[in-house]
């Protein structure tokens, strides 16, 4: 937001300027000379305080704000320590609802247009502005309409005071009361930084903390105030077990072993292809990757999908030159094929809006009806619903790209389910086929971490780390004893199999075909077709209602591990409060079908999930659990490709993150604790030169069920796919067996 | 539907015309559509807003930090007394209260009190519908409304235009 000069605590002495200009407002200059705790500088500063608390009322004991206030920190650190004010103070009705989430106080707002400048510079839905003047001034929504933002919780976060208030929020804690783990929004695929607060094993609140390369500090409101469904009373907190056709809650080796049993059962009667799984897009990458062990290297199916026929082909979102969020802003031109980036991936619109609006980047709105882009767009190409993008259009955009210089960005997702993603799959070929372009993809998908999930290679006709079946074959065999022997179906070709009685296990991992995918009809006919269905879920959707053995997952905030977004990027995301009743993480999950499946995975901690994605997955290579916790900005994959981009934490700051020690989202409280100048190492934490922790990446025992179908193992060592660094240990003497809890550590 | 009538929405359209910005026009659209309406609405607002291409929010904003703006309905003579240093030892005042006893159930007259209006040389001073009336006395003061309400006097719009006048 740009400076405004509105609250004037910031006066300062500038040698040689008459009068005292505010600092925020006023240019350096050379040789400027500026003095800011002279004793004038200081009275003015009492002065201005003073002022500011006039009509400020003293309820902080009641206040949201109270304890992380800037104005109490200021009036601490600057104030004049008393006020000569005896009059009574302004009084307004408190609060008023401005929308149905955010309340305003209007006695405490102290008028520095924070949330205005947010509204209007920043979201561009200025639905608040100020009212009135003199001392009545008061920031106030009009009448007829409510501030209904999909950015409206920024403001509250911003707001110095406890003026604007999150209903949802509204005296649920004391500030000092709350612990904070540093994690990342996994409602959409964007992955915004935040900082997610919990009370007496709760979670209360989200809060946005500056990412640079992603979010910029924002959040929109479905992410920021969607956090509630954690604790709902609905989630499913115990396995269960269908017997006598009712779901009967049972104890987790019960359900385990039935769920084993199933499997073991189904794959010596019909082999591998008569199970499939659907979903995992969810879920962290940890737990993507150890599903992607078990159905692909343990049971040996390929039909395995973690989208739901809503998304765009495997091949195309591993296989196109993937564009970095932050290349928008320095991008030729930005092409948005869809959908709607602010109903889909909210603060992928802001900062879209932004490269259009503020840097001045060609933006072409070629989504089929438009949206909220249109007004920022440069030019505005709609296309026909189901028809790829024009020839003329490519053409232009190309042109525009070229005679700007810098990438051609093309934001490309489904803009609707109805369509087909052919349309979008042949725009983005279009753009691939021009010359002297370099033209890069921003992928659109909106599931939360769907990108992770393709990486870790659920989906059909991959394996982890972005590395088809076939030129991954040797080095997974090697590794993980086998995979599937040829490419298996996508969610469309599995529901249909289903339906036609050709799947006899279908494990959903958080999925709920009959809602989620475009042909619910033949959601439905394949979850009849189905005899056996394992839900992995945290609650009971439709199609999970349906399980034969129900296995109850942790969710956000639950969880730590990694996830990756859009473009590549992988950061933590972190636990904050222990899992309702016994759920456990899928990636454990996994691992206990895949013991009782005679594969044990030896993976006895996340972190250790993680390094071995990092020393398997060609992509990954060097993504090491140490790695992203010490990245400040995590870590974009492939690492070879992004060194330079890695931002290591110094030691301050990563006490900061992993024990919430502080807050990294106010940049006055977070002043004093951020020690200036982390040093941004380039190339600094290669992945050769990181230590991997001993753990042994391999399967130690053959599963007892292979199927006919996998591929021997090569008796010749075979060269990993893809990758250029990182070694991997071979597996040690072997451990002895570890009990296993089946409450997450 | 719209607010405005067809000719003042043609007269919008022209002032908006008029500047480069189109945000520019959202005074003279509020003073238009005070006119017509004898107060400024909340349809009116929202509508200018469209015109002028902001939100209603901003059209509120902007024209609530003008006195002169009704934002609810008023009578169509706006009587302000002045009661700011001359005209309060001069008998302002007492015209005041005069005059918001004397119309204080009479829907045709609204009555405010106004700070200082820049007729010192002729306090005590209010005006009508921003007509200037100076040298009153409380009797002389409901004289000048009554001649209004008659019909003897000719009062400018609510907004201080002269009827038939540019806005």
């Amino acid at each position: 937001m740009k400076p405004v000069g509105m609250c004037r605590m910031c006066l300062v002495e500038v040698e040689g300027v008459r009068g005292f200009p505010p600092a925020c407002t006023t240019p350096v200059t050379d040789g400027m000379v500026v003095r800011t705790r002279t004793d004038a500088v200081e009275k003015i500063q009492e002065g201005v305080l003073e002022f500011l608390l006039i009509n400020h009322p003293l309820d902080c004991p009641v206040c949201d704000r109270g304890g992380e206030c800037p104005l109490q920190d200021q009036t601490l650190a600057f104030g004049p320590g008393e006020s000569r004010f005896v009059e009574e103070k302004r009084h307004y009705e408190k609060p008023i609802p401005l929308s149905n989430m955010i309340l305003l106080d209007r006695e405490r707002c102290i008028q520095c247009a924070r949330c205005t400048r947010f509204a209007e510079e920043i979201a561009g839905d200025p639905l608040i502005d100020f009212v009135s003047r003199g001392d009545r001034t008061q920031v106030l929504n009009f009448a007829e309409q409510p501030f209904e933002s999909y950015f409206s919780g920024n403001t509250v976060q911003i707001c110095p005071v406890g003026a604007l208030l999150a209903r949802h929020y509204r005296f649920k804690a004391r500030p000092w009361d709350l612990a904070t783990a540093e994690t990342s929004c996994t409602t959409c695929s964007v992955h915004c930084r935040g900082a997610v607060q919990s009370s007496s094993n709760r979670i209360v609140r989200l809060l946005g903390v500056d990412l640079d390369p992603v979010n910029h500090g924002w959040l929109c409101d479905k992410g920021r105030y969607g956090i509630d469904w954690v604790h709902a009373d609905d989630r499913v907190r115990e396995p269960h077990l269908r017997v006598g056709g009712e779901l009967r809650e049972v104890s987790w080796p019960e359900a385990l072993d039935a769920a084993a049993g199933e499997i073991r059962k189904v794959l010596r009667m019909h082999g591998p292809g008569a199970i499939a799984v659907l979903g995992g897009a969810r879920g962290t990458n940890e737990d993507a990757y150890a599903w992607a062990r078990l159905a692909k290297g343990v049971i040996g199916t390929d039909h395995v999908d973690c989208q739901m026929g809503d998304g765009l082909p495997a091949e195309v979102v591993l296989g196109v030159r993937r564009a970095e969020i932050d290349d928008c802003d320095r991008a030729g031109a930005i092409v948005v094929l869809g959908p709607d980036p602010r109903e889909e991936v909210p603060v992928l619109f802001l900062r879209l809006r932004r490269a259009a609006k503020d840097l001045g980047v060609p933006l072409f709105d070629c989504t089929p009806v438009g949206g909220s882009l249109a007004p920022y767009a440069a030019h505005v190409a709609r296309r026909v619903p189901g028809e790829p993008v024009g020839a003329d259009v490519v053409e232009l955009a190309a042109r525009t790209a070229r005679e700007r210089g810098g990438p051609l960005v093309v934001v490309a997702g489904r803009p609707s389910v109805a369509e087909a993603p052919d349309a979008t799959v042949r725009s983005i070929a279009a753009f691939g086929a021009l010359d002297g372009v370099d033209v890069r993809v921003l992928s659109a998908l909106r599931r939360g971490n769907v990108h992770g999930a393709l990486e870790m290679g659920l989906a059909p006709g991959f394996l982890p780390g972005r590395v088809t079946l076939d030129a991954g074959r040797e080095w997974f065999t090697q590794r993980w004893g086998g995979v599937p022997a040829g490419r298996g179906l996508d969610a469309d070709g599995i529901l249909r199999a289903a339906a036609e009685g050709r799947v006899h296990v279908l494990v959903l991992l958080g999925a709920d075909p009959l809602l989620d995918h475009p042909d619910a009809l033949l959601a439905r006919r394949a979850l009849e077709g189905v005899p056996f269905v394992v839900a992995v879920d945290a609650f009971r959707s439709e199609s999970a209602a349906r399980a034969d053995v129900f296995l109850p997952c942790t969710v956000w905030g639950e969880q730590n591990g990694t996830v990756t977004n859009l473009e590549g990027r992988v950061q933590r995301v972190a636990r904050r409060v222990a899992p309702e009743g016994t759920a456990m993480d899928d990636w454990r999950i996994a691992s206990e079908l895949a013991y009782r499946l005679g594969a044990d995975f030896d993976l006895a901690t996340v972190d250790e999930v993680t390094d071995e994605i990092a020393a398997v997955a060609p992509a990954a290579l060097g993504a090491t659990a140490a790695l992203v916790r010490r990245a400040r900005d995590g870590v974009v994959l492939p690492l070879r490709e992004h060194l330079g981009e890695i931002v290591v934490r110094t030691r301050g700051l990563s006490i900061l993150a992993e024990e919430g020690a502080g807050t990294s989202w106010d940049p006055i409280r977070a002043g004093g604790a951020a020690p200036a100048g982390a040093p941004a190492a380039s190339g600094e934490p290669a992945p050769r030169t990181r230590r991997r922790r001993p753990v042994p990446a391999r399967t130690r025992r053959r599963p007892r069920t292979r199927s006919s179908t996998r591929t021997p193992r090569a008796s010749a060592p075979p060269t990993r796919p893809r990758c250029t660094s990182g070694t991997v240990r071979q597996a040690g003497p072997p451990r002895p067996r570890v009990t296993r809890t089946l409450c997450a550590s | 539907m719209s607010f405005f009538t067809d000719a003042n929405l043609a007269r919008a359209r022209e002032i908006v015309a008029r500047y480069p910005s189109p945000k520019s026009a959202i005074l003279p659209l509020a003073h238009l559509a005070q006119d017509q309406h004898g107060w400024l609405s909340p349809e009116a607002m929202e509508q200018i807003a469209e015109l002028t291409g902001v939100t209603p929010a901003q059209v509120f904003g902007t024209c609530s930090f003008y006195t002169m703006f009704k934002l609810r309905p008023c009578g169509r003579l706006v009587v302000s007394v002045c009661t700011n240093v001359s005209c309060l030892v001069t008998g302002g005042p007492e015209i005041l209260d005069h005059l918001e006893r004397r119309y204080a159930l009479d829907p045709d007259v609204t009555v405010e009190e106004v700070e200082c209006i820049a007729a010192c040389g002729g306090a005590p001073a209010m005006q009508v519908n921003y007509e200037f009336h100076e040298r009153l006395t409380p009797e002389l003061a409901e004289d000048v409304v009554d001649a209004y309400k008659r019909g003897a006097l000719a009062p400018r719009t609510v907004s201080g235009a002269r009827a038939g006048g540019a806005a």
